[in-house]
């Protein structure tokens, strides 16, 4: 029997400290609905995801209920776009976007993730129509997410995909400039970019998987905050990072036993928990405030790559534990407009570019959710891309930027997206420029360490 | 299947029977009951066997919340595998 103490705490944690399951993802494989004429290949798309998520959303509204436990987000990601859009004789990737939009509508889920394309090491058929359709996408739909992956450790970097990366975020923000510039929140670049990740805007289902799988996001920064803030007081750094790991095998059960449940409610095999530190804009559910209790004036102080670096290893401890099976991203996040403490920190000048792409070598992604000025050229941003992801590359590990040029505002300047993508300020991007780099294109080759065999 | 029902709130009389009266209705019977007063605050946590319950779980879930609102307390009614699981390895 459970005892009441245990008892209470759980319920302390919906109820206070925003515990919550983040996203419950539906992988499906669309590999089956190849088609060389795209209507009929999006009419099989359109059937195949309808009739494979028909129950995602009741069955989580039940389980939610059921357990007590809120589960914020349903999702589906879907197998990268470009690999069916390669096959077909006219290439006009739009009615893929429009059918995904289609679907996500009549099935009720929040996102659909999957409008992407793999070319880590170079371009195939349908590659680039894809990705040129990005903005176009973003900006007709509302619930589909991109992403594409433009360089891995063992493939190096593909620089002329980076360029045009650059351009292509850049179009995405001007399409949707009277919508916040929304588009480019929805757009994410990677380098080694996981094939199970139940988190948007990267959420895609790797050609590796299974037909349908069920992969669950956990949540809970104010579950980490709350437990430091009442008994972390004199703990060394090694007390710490033992309760993060406490917490964080808890948080992580709850997610294991949603997707279990999930899993055998849909008669889908479960994939994997995610074990993230996902935050959200509320008060309390923030990553940086966890920082900030072990120590650190501000997020963004000298200090903070270390405090995260320990906090993002913790959590991983403590998660792989609790869950019989552990993939996606699985780590802290830093997305800065969805974090409380982080915009608070981007807007007192604590936090900078470059201190996130510090961080961004020991946490779970990116450069993400950063609002950059509107009239920061695109080689900038490829620049940008570049960088993170030879950190990636070189680390073995993903790495992502999802950076959201204002268009028509400048530094001092907010943008605001509202519900979880949050609003923060425009942050300065060094304009030194990067143009001839960028315009040389080609590929860096895979590091050294891509040779383990 | 086991359900853990908590009640919170200020301390007053006949919480006890209002709350196990509403699961009664249910048909829920309830195999275990503590409660203690803590910081103050009324605190009351019951086990209930909810497998001859006349409704949906959900239903009764809801119903029984919203009751809490009607005496001032605050109810959760749980599955107990939530428990279970975060807290038992």
């Amino acid at each position: 029997m459970v005892n009441t103490k245990d008892i209470l705490e759980t319920i302390s944690m919906i109820d206070n400290e925003n515990l919550d399951i983040r996203t419950v993802t539906m992988g499906i494989s669309l590999l089956d609905c190849i088609d060389p004429d795209i209507d009929k290949a999006c009419e099989k798309v359109y059937k195949k995801i309808t009739t494979t998520a028909k129950n995602l959303v009741p069955v989580c509204c039940e389980i939610e209920r059921e357990l007590g436990i809120p589960i914020i987000n349903k999702r589906i990601s879907v197998t990268p776009v470009a690999l069916l859009l390669g096959a077909c004789k006219n290439k006009e990737p739009i009615k893929f976007a429009l059918t995904l939009e289609k679907a996500a509508q009549t099935v009720g889920v929040n996102f659909i993730g999957g409008y992407s394309a793999l070319v880590g090491k170079g371009f195939a058929a349908g590659d680039k129509e894809l990705i040129e359709s990005i903005p176009e996408a973003l900006s007709k739909t509302e619930h589909i997410c991109s992403s594409v992956n433009i360089g891995s450790t063992k493939s190096g970097i593909n620089m002329d995909a980076v360029a045009l990366m650059g351009k292509i975020v850049k179009q995405t923000a001007e399409l949707t400039k009277d919508n916040n510039c929304i588009g480019a929140a929805k757009l994410v670049v990677f380098c080694n970019a996981p094939e199970d990740n139940p988190f948007m805007a990267g959420a895609f289902h790797g050609v590796g998987e299974a037909d349908c799988v069920i992969n669950v996001g956990v949540s809970g920064p104010g579950v980490v905050r709350a437990a430091l803030a009442k008994k972390s007081a004199n703990l060394d750094l090694t007390g710490v990072s033992e309760l993060i790991k406490r917490t964080a095998f808890k948080i992580t059960r709850m997610g294991q036993l949603v997707a279990k449940e999930a899993s055998s409610r849909l008669g889908v095999p479960f994939g994997i928990v995610d074990l993230s530190l996902a935050p959200t804009p509320a008060v309390g559910d923030s990553v940086a405030h966890i920082l900030e209790e072990i120590g650190l004036e501000s997020c963004g102080a000298c200090g903070t790559t270390a405090a995260l670096a320990m906090l993002n290893d913790a959590v991983k401890k403590g998660g792989v534990m609790a869950s019989s099976r552990v993939g996606g991203l699985s780590g802290a996040f830093i997305p800065v407009t969805e974090d409380a403490g982080m915009i608070a920190a981007a807007r007192s000048g604590a936090l900078c570019i470059e201190k996130l792409e510090a961080m961004t070598a020991v946490c779970s992604v990116g450069l993400d959710m950063i609002n950059i000025p509107g009239d920061t050229p695109p080689e900038v941003i490829s620049a940008i891309i570049a960088d993170e992801a030879a950190i990636g590359m070189i680390n073995s590990k993903t790495t992502a930027v999802r950076v959201i040029p204002a268009i028509g505002k400048t530094v001092g300047e907010e943008l605001s997206f509202g519900g979880l993508l949050g609003s923060g300020p425009i942050m300065k991007v060094n304009t030194n420029s990067p143009a001839k780099f960028i315009s040389r294109g080609g590929q860096i080759p895979a590091p050294i360490q891509s040779l383990k065999n | 299947m086991k359900t853990v029902i908590t009640v919170v709130g200020k301390d007053t009389v006949g919480i006890l029977a209002k709350v196990s009266g509403k699961c009664a209705e249910y048909n829920v019977n309830i195999i275990d009951v503590t409660q203690s007063i803590l910081q103050g605050m009324f605190c009351m946590i019951m086990i209930g066997d909810v497998d001859k319950l006349t409704s949906s779980f959900g239903d009764f879930a809801l119903d029984l919340e919203k009751f809490g609102d009607t005496i001032d307390m605050k109810i959760h009614v749980m599955h107990e595998a939530i428990f279970n699981s975060m807290h038992r390895i």
